[in-house]
């Protein structure tokens, strides 16, 4: 078989998936979760139970408060405690839900068998009404609500279905777990997406350092025997995963600046994704629990676990559940070690998108001593969306907005290549973040003002028929 | 040899008064008619170019001044209220005196009072920091450290403190042109009426969360029980969300309030003498 990958920049960080052999555990419930209301991209849920009522699993916690949102269901069964603020892992306040759990009841209707439902249905919009009543979002880092990418807006075609099983983030297992574990539930949720999206080719996208789930992959989908799935294998390089970059790499299309997957006829979705889109539709039953990896450099082997757990537990609980932190951890990292976001506060609850707790030894994090730009280029050489990061941090410090935009930090996908590339410490990505943000504030007021400018020549052009 | 340099001469010179005859007539041709007074009134400005007053430089001040209709909208506070009447007096207006303004830092969040919950070690300024996360300490109200209103200040009016970590306004210096409040991302700093004689009393804290949260992260937290607003004769203070705030054109300086505060989070300072005796660490 031959391996691809993408073209431009990438990194080859050592991969480090010590955890790979741990088999995936299933959590003992805690005392009381925190459901946060703010776990998927966009806007954050609204609750719609009040303190005091009784929950079960499975409950609808919040709905979605906008388009781009989605519904928050309850992971356990039990009293709601308290609908407060409570500090998220970077410590920012964030609307919980309080639940003691009290059981374990589940709501009627969801289907706790084993039992490999194959038949996919064929109701299209039934299927996204179940999806979006199941809260799920995508798994892959992102948690942009799963229904919303699944409807293309009318007059652009799927042309492509990517599962993205790349996992290319060192030392994180729980996708590779779930595809050696689930790959038959795996398979059917891809079929289902693919019949959402109009009976489009889908491609499973594993990297060659996953030789057993390219196997077991490979062996549902033979088993299964849906129509026009494939397995493709990669070559190992980091950013594989992201979405841009699996798209070059498989169907060898370049997404276009500020465009969306779609428009190159690709609809990518994580292989959790697509078992929280089995569960759902199969099994009625909505996203309350996850996979996640502990894992680092600072624990041995055996202390290294794969969990599937419900979501709200207490970073703290489960990292207690595991023997505790380990003395010797500098960081603590909520994520991979590229992107992952630092754990400020251990007593977050995990949401929806947690994919690991990893311990990282001062040695692997300690960012060294800053020093000066020589102009070598290999923050250049190693972005994958083809930037120059040294530029663009420049720009940044020279304030020049427009400077910036003309240079895309706009398409910047924040994977750290740059910053994990520079022999002068600079903090580079933190700078282009910045930038980014400013530019997209700018990008958007633009989009914001030519909106109400159309409507009112359309008010005007109205009125004066 | 002589020759040449008399050429030279020659035709430097002539050149020379060929284009200021040029220039003299071009001059006149295109003379822009500019008010004088716009001059004038640069003339009395500090010429600092902060800002400050909202436009782009003391020139831009004048030139928007000299064409407004009144002075309403035009304040520098760096020259403060002398300025202003001198400008008041070129273009013939009037001018309401401003209380003269400085900056006053509302974190009181020192290393000794605020335990470092984590290490941060990314990039070091406060606005790349308070994108990341909420802070090395429990409380995501307060000072970062970083500097960023160190940077911004124009004047050498602020500091860091290596002690307390936090920063310093030298009221001497401080013109109250607002650039630290704008670079801090927390919203810390806050521009308040400089008092008589300096003398002012404020809330140093900004953090909302409950009290119980807010105390455990900082022990000079603002835990917002309310005892301040009960005391105050002059309905100057407010509890919103957890958190006092004293409004400085109600406050008589009576100071009840900061006895009464149970965490030391009301600061009074530049009074004649310490109220109590332990109240000494107030440096703002």
């Amino acid at each position: 078989m031959a391996k691809i990958t993408f073209q431009i920049g990438g990194v080859h960080p050592d991969d480090s998936k010590i955890a790979r052999n741990r088999a995936i555990e299933v959590l003992p419930l805690p005392q009381t979760v925190y459901v946060s209301m703010a776990q998927h991209l966009g806007a954050p849920a609204k609750p719609v139970v009040a303190v005091g009522d009784h929950v079960k699993v499975g409950t609808v916690l919040a709905e979605p408060g906008g388009f781009i949102s989605a519904f928050v269901h309850s992971p356990v069964s039990g009293t709601v405690k308290k609908i407060e603020p409570r500090k998220d892992i970077a410590g920012n306040n964030v609307p919980h839900i309080e639940i003691a759990v009290e059981g374990d009841e589940w709501e009627e209707g969801i289907d706790l068998s084993d039992t490999l439902v194959r038949e996919i249905p064929t109701d299209r919009v039934a299927v996204l009404d179940k999806i979006k009543a199941c809260g799920v979002v995508g798994l892959g880092g992102a948690t942009f609500p799963t229904h919303v990418k699944l409807n293309p807006a009318p007059g652009s075609k799927a042309e492509c279905l990517l599962l993205n099983g790349a996992e290319c983030e060192p030392y994180l297992t729980s996708d590779f777990r779930i595809m050696l574990e689930r790959s038959s539930e795996i398979v059917v949720g891809a079929a289902i997406m693919q019949m959402v999206l109009g009976g489009c080719p889908c491609k499973i996208c594993i990297e060659e350092n996953k030789p057993e789930a390219i196997k077991a992959m490979s062996e549902a989908v033979a088993e299964l025997g849906y129509k026009d799935i494939e397995v493709v294998t990669l070559k190992k390089k980091y950013p594989q995963g992201g979405e841009k970059q699996l798209i070059a790499a498989v169907m060898k299309r370049q997404v276009g600046s500020g465009a969306l997957p779609i428009s190159v006829g690709a609809v990518v979705q994580n292989v959790a994704t697509a078992l929280a889109v089995y569960e759902a539709v199969q099994k009625n039953k909505p996203l309350i629990t996850n996979t996640l990896t502990i894992t680092g450099d600072c624990i041995p082997e055996e202390k290294q676990h794969n969990y599937l757990f419900r979501i709200g537990m207490p970073l703290s609980y489960i990292a207690e559940q595991a023997g505790g932190v380990p003395e010797n951890a500098a960081k603590l990292i909520s994520g991979g070690p590229m992107m992952g976001k630092a754990i400020a506060n251990i007593d977050a609850a995990t949401v929806k998108g947690s994919s690991s707790i990893l311990y990282l030894s001062e040695a692997a994090t300690k960012r060294g001593e800053e020093s000066f730009c020589i102009r070598c280029g290999r923050c250049a050489q190693a972005c994958p969306m083809g930037l120059e990061p040294f530029l663009l941090r420049r720009l940044y410090a020279a304030g020049d907005l427009e400077g910036l935009e003309k240079n895309a930090v706009q398409d910047c996908i924040e994977c750290g290549c740059c910053l994990y590339s520079c022999p002068a410490n600079i903090p580079l990505l933190d700078n282009i973040r910045m930038a980014k943000g400013q530019v997209m504030g700018v990008i958007r007021a633009r989009a914001a003002a030519a909106k109400v400018a159309a409507e009112a020549a359309k008010a005007a052009e109205s009125a004066a028929k | 040899m002589t020759t040449t340099l008399i050429w030279t001469i020659g035709i430097l010179a002539g050149l020379g008064l060929l284009l200021s005859v040029i220039l003299f007539f071009i001059a006149k041709q295109f003379k822009v008619e500019e008010d004088p007074r716009i001059d004038e009134v640069e003339k009395v400005m500090p010429g600092a170019n902060c800002g400050g007053c909202g436009f782009a430089g003391c020139r831009a001040f004048a030139d928007s001044a000299v064409k407004a209709p009144n002075l309403d909208n035009h304040y520098c506070p760096v020259g403060g209220d002398p300025v202003m009447k001198q400008v008041a007096a070129i273009l013939g207006y009037e001018v309401k005196a401003k209380a003269p303004m400085v900056a006053v830092v509302r974190c009181n969040g020192s290393c000794a009072n605020r335990p470092r919950t984590n290490i941060y070690d990314g990039a070091q300024t406060c606005k790349i920091k308070a994108a990341l996360y909420a802070g090395d300490t429990a409380c995501p109200f307060g000072c970062l450290g970083c500097g960023d209103c160190v940077a911004a200040c124009q004047f050498g009016a602020l500091s860091m403190d290596p002690k307390t970590g936090l920063p310093v306004v030298d009221e001497q210096k401080c013109t109250a042109c607002g650039a630290c409040v704008k670079a801090c991302p927390k919203s810390i700093i806050e521009l308040r009426n400089k008092g008589p004689r300096g003398m002012r009393v404020f809330v140093s804290c900004v953090n909302k969360d409950k009290g119980v949260v807010a105390r455990k992260a900082c022990s000079a937290a603002c835990i917002g029980c309310g005892k301040c607003a009960k005391v105050c004769a002059h309905e100057a203070i407010t509890v919103e969300n957890n958190l006092a705030y004293i409004d400085f054109n109600k406050c008589k300086l009576c100071r009840k309030c900061v006895a009464e505060c149970p965490t030391g989070a009301i600061h009074d300072i530049n009074f004649p003498k310490p109220l109590m005796p332990k109240k000494e660490e107030n440096n703002g």
